[in-house]
């Protein structure tokens, strides 16, 4: 790996290998700014009859080549630094989620504690939980041990007991996996990398119990005391692991490791990454999504606290069954103006599951796919909300003036009135047929409040521009701005709840030198179109409608591809398969959003 | 010119193919390189270590942890028998001694002076592996298992349920089952969709299994006790069930149909697991052959390429389980009913209708 200086840098390649597609992208610097100049794909060749994830990289950098005229292999090396005839790229960079992406069990003492603090630890650097083992889980001694049998993780991680408190339960534990003396997922051959992140002074005992049968490493406690929650040494180790283990083990990967210029990142940790940069840089709140064919990641910032989430089970291919299963027909099909027969409807996802690779051809179809998105991310951020959480088991120091409020520890981090983007990933939302529908799912699913921009990511290329930030910041965020994010415009949504037709507030924004003034009643959507730029904008709530927390708002707000979304269906959002009007009200949002041609004549 | 793939199913009447035979952890292998086996034959075994107990002597002894190990009367791998005393305290002046007994046979895993807990393994069991299909070892892995070669007919359904099963082929028409009839041998083939009714009747007979055209959704659901959420199958312990077309009321398609009719009363291979993700696994029936290898071929990817004049199903509503022949592929993308900008060809149907459909809803029907 070569030392990378950013002042050097004027042509990057990067790509991520996912489980299905090798997509490849070019930057270059262009008048003194990094932009995305051209971007190829190829499918991922991580299975027979490849076996040889370089075949799938090799091919998406020759569509590149293709695309752009630019040479950038000499044979199946990558030219590198730019040479002076103009051929070759200065860095070459790499994500990965093939082969199933990383995945990892966690053990910790008290689950929704130290099993928490792993968990997140882990999901933090892409991972994808498989199961916690904790002390108070419920389960007996064997069922643990059948169940980590049963796993094969990439990587354990186990923690468990501030630095200096009670040892025997953290010990019992790394008892528990010595007994079930578990494999590798991938490759027979090498010892299960395990890491220790628990109290300091149970390392001997661990060491002891553990270092014949597994490839123990010793990292600080990911929680020295109950109230301090320390990350970042277990995802660092885990990415090191990542790097020197399970990736070693993937076909192909030690020729892929020798090309990069900085260590192999998961995918979702790269995403993680640069949802984090963005979040800090502008000093926002954000929340991410990128919603797949298996699973729903979800990414947010709250008061600068990183979470990441990932519902394995929620996606819109091989477990879109499973949206369906959780969030029940009749919630799928409150987003349907016309009747579907429930039997047909779940013979269609279901068909859909089987058929993966399948696109709807009727706008009925496309409408029951978005339907089934957005109960799809309305699930995971359920789930997230649950899981982004202050620290649990904290001693809060109380004054009589909180005796009346029940805060305590473990309450959510997300606070959708603080909210200041939403951005959303993956096909069902960057190729929506038009962006008026990804722009309604995300407001559909997140229920924003208050006043929240919402964007999308125009190709998928989070995860690349993520590694890029911890390389070359500047150009991560250049182009992250102005290639890969589509500005949809502003949600404005007020808190309360009326009745239809009630006066709800009254708005005015300054859209290029025009006033546009009105009231927005309760049921309502409006959709007021305006670019992307920022707008003197005024609201007046009524009664005993809320803007954040105040009855009136002024300041700027901004538009986008779609523009500025006045919504009007109040918070909390009560819209059931039985609500009244159901068909009409699902018609009046869809006309006012322009969101399907059909519905337009 | 690209090349354009679909998810085309394998139904083919003359096909080579392998298989591996692997085993969970590693073991022994018991066959060798060019032996000839048969479906039933064990090509591998190994022993998966027992279930695992923990003993709180400690606890039960009433003494601190870090005397634990003074008071063991057994020693780490020792086999051990049950009701056989494994620890025992010093008492009070040699009086007053309190015993810990192992609740059943095993083997000491670990004795703990800090959590005060003894670990028992049961006994190892084992497990074996067959060959699955008749054929040959075409390749051993040193302690892992082989891969056994094989022809004859191969067929791919498109979802399926239950593991690995053997039995004979019986088609049937309509529901049409003696109750009175031995056939817990037999693996059933049906055109029509499978109803629950039809399911219990054959579950109760012991058939090895069922394929058919289609099934709804519900019915599986009710089948399984629970909905499927993820297309992983293959552990669930009933009746085999291989779907061919997919949800709904679809008919088994002719040639996949007539293809297991030719093969009636013929002894096959069948397995309902299904994994649709990375690395797809598709359900299977595998009749091995006793024509001469030589007319055999390994499968070619290229097959599932589409061009004018290829075969194709419709995957997709609005005209999904229709067959019809690509009679143009147009290069440019076609913007279609979503206002998508996709991949599509011009597909006759058999009544003379032309119809755009996007690429991606096609499956190429193949025949060898």
């Amino acid at each position: 790996m070569m030392d990378i200086v950013p002042e050097h840098i004027n042509i990057i390649l990067a790509t991520d290998c996912g489980s299905t597609t090798t997509k490849s992208i070019l930057i270059e610097k262009i008048d003194g700014e990094y932009r995305l100049t051209h971007r190829g794909e190829a499918p991922t060749t991580v299975e027979a009859p490849f076996e040889d994830v370089t075949r799938g990289v090799l091919n998406a950098i020759i569509e590149l080549e293709e695309l752009s005229g630019r040479t950038i292999l000499d044979g199946e090396k990558i030219i590198s630094p730019e040479n002076s005839n103009g051929n070759g790229v200065d860095i070459y960079i790499s994500t990965s989620s093939a082969g199933g992406g990383l995945q990892m069990m966690v053990a910790g003492v008290v689950k929704s504690m130290t099993g928490e603090s792993a968990q997140r630890a882990a999901l933090g650097a892409g991972a994808i939980v498989m199961d916690i083992i904790a002390s108070n889980d419920g389960r007996k001694y064997h069922e643990k041990v059948k169940r980590i049998r049963e796993l094969r993780p990439d990587i354990v991680l186990l923690s468990g007991g501030v630095d200096g408190g009670t040892k025997s339960h953290v010990v019992e534990l790394s008892e528990i996996i010595s007994a079930a003396n578990p494999k590798p997922r991938l490759g027979n051959n090498y010892k299960l990398p395990i890491i220790y992140a628990g109290n300091i002074e149970a390392r001997k005992e661990v060491n002891k119990t553990l270092v014949g049968k597994t490839d123990l490493k010793m990292v600080d406690n990911i929680r020295p005391t109950l109230e301090i929650e320390n990350l970042q040494p277990s995802r660092d180790k885990i990415h090191d692991l990542f790097m020197e283990h399970v990736m070693a083990q993937a076909p192909g990967y030690d020729k892929l490791k020798e090309w990069t210029d900085c260590p192999i990142m998961p995918t979702p940790g790269a995403v993680g990454e640069i949802i984090k940069k963005i979040a800090k840089k502008e000093k926002i709140s954000v929340i991410g999504v990128d919603i797949g064919g298996a699973t729903t990641d979800i990414f947010s910032v709250f008061k600068g606290k990183f979470n990441r989430t990932v519902s394995a089970n929620y996606g819109m291919s091989y477990s879109i069954c499973n949206v369906l299963a959780d969030a029940g027909v009749d919630n799928v099909s409150r987003w349907l103006r016309d009747d579907v027969d429930n039997l047909d409807l779940t013979n269609r996802i279901a068909n859909k599951m089987i058929r993966p690779t399948t696109i709807p051809q009727t706008l009925e179809e496309l409408m029951i796919e978005q339907a089934i998105a957005r109960e799809a991310i309305r699930l995971s951020f359920d789930q997230h909300k649950k899981f982004a959480v202050s620290l649990k088991g904290v001693q809060k120091k109380r004054t009589i003036s909180d005796t009346f409020e029940q805060t305590m520890s473990g309450e959510t981090l997300v606070n959708m009135e603080e909210l200041d983007m939403i951005v959303g990933s993956g096909g069902v939302l960057s190729h929506a047929p038009r962006r008026e529908q990804a722009c309604k799912m995300l407001i559909d699913s997140f229920l924003p409040e208050g006043l929240t921009q919402l964007a999308v990511d125009s190709i998928f290329m989070m995860p690349q521009l993520g590694l890029l930030s911890s390389v070359h910041e500047k150009a991560a965020i250049e182009v992250f701005n102005k290639d890969c994010l589509i500005r949809l415009g502003t949600c404005i949504a007020p808190l309360g709840e009326g009745k239809q037709g009630d006066s709800m507030m009254e708005y005015s924004i300054k859209v290029n030198g025009s006033d546009i003034q009105g009231v927005l009643k309760y049921g309502e959507l409006i959709l007021i179109k305006a670019d992307f730029d920022s707008y003197k904008s005024e609201f007046r709530t009524k009664d005993n409608f809320t803007i954040k927390n105040n009855q009136d708002y002024i300041g700027e707000v901004h538009g986008g591809e779609v523009g500025i979304i006045l919504d009007g269906r109040g918070r909390p959002f009560n819209f059931k398969f039985n609500t009244q009007g159901r068909k009409e009200l699902i018609n009046n949002w869809r006309l006012s959003m322009n969101e399907y041609q059909i519905l337009e004549i | 010119m690209s090349k354009s793939y679909t998810p085309g199913l394998k139904i083919l009447e003359k096909i080579s193919i392998k298989k591996e035979r692997i085993l969970p952890i590693k073991g022994k292998v018991h066959v060798n390189l060019g032996d000839s086996v048969d479906a039933n034959s064990i090509v591998a075994s190994t022993m998966i270590p027992g279930n695992v107990h923990m003993v709180n002597v400690a606890n039960q002894l009433n003494i601190d942890s870090d005397q634990v190990l003074d008071c063991m009367l057994c020693s780490v791998d020792e086999n051990i028998k049950k009701n056989q005393i494994i620890a025992r305290s010093k008492g009070l002046f040699g009086f007053f001694k309190s015993e810990v007994k192992s609740p059943f046979d095993g083997t000491i895993g670990n004795i703990s002076d800090v959590t005060g807990q003894v670990i028992i393994s049961e006994k190892p069991y084992p497990i074996e592996v067959d060959a699955y299909i008749p054929g040959k070892i075409n390749d051993v892995i040193e302690k892992e298992g082989v891969i056994v070669s094989s022809h004859g007919m191969f067929i791919q359904g498109i979802i399926g349920i239950g593991g690995e099963k053997k039995g004979y082929i019986k088609t049937i028409n309509n529901e049409e089952i003696d109750s009175d009839e031995n056939i817990n041998d037999k693996i059933i083939i049906m055109k029509l969709n499978l109803t629950y009714e039809f399911y219990m009747k054959i579950n109760k007979l012991g058939v090895q299994g069922v394929v058919c055209g289609a099934i709804d959704y519900n019915t599986l659901t009710k089948i399984l006790k629970k909905p499927l959420g993820v297309a992983i199958t293959g552990m669930e312990e009933t009746t085999t069930i291989i779907i061919t077309e997919g949800f709904g009321k679809i008919t088994m398609a002719d040639r996949t149909y007539q293809l297991l009719h030719k093969n009636n009363e013929k002894f096959a291979s069948i397995n309902g697991a299904t994994q649709i993700r990375a690395g797809v696994v598709r359900p299977e029936i595998f009749i091995a052959s006793d024509i001469n290898s030589e007319s055999f071929q390994f499968f070619d990817e290229d097959s599932l390429a589409i061009s004018v004049g290829s075969k194709v199903r419709i995957i997709r509503e609005p005209y999904f389980g229709e067959i019809g022949k690509v009679v143009e592929l147009p290069s440019e993308l076609v913007k279609i009913e979503t206002e998508t900008m996709s991949r599509v060809a011009k597909i006759e149907f058999k009544n003379g209708n032309k119809e755009i459909i996007p690429r991606a809803n096609l499956e190429v029907i193949l025949s060898d």
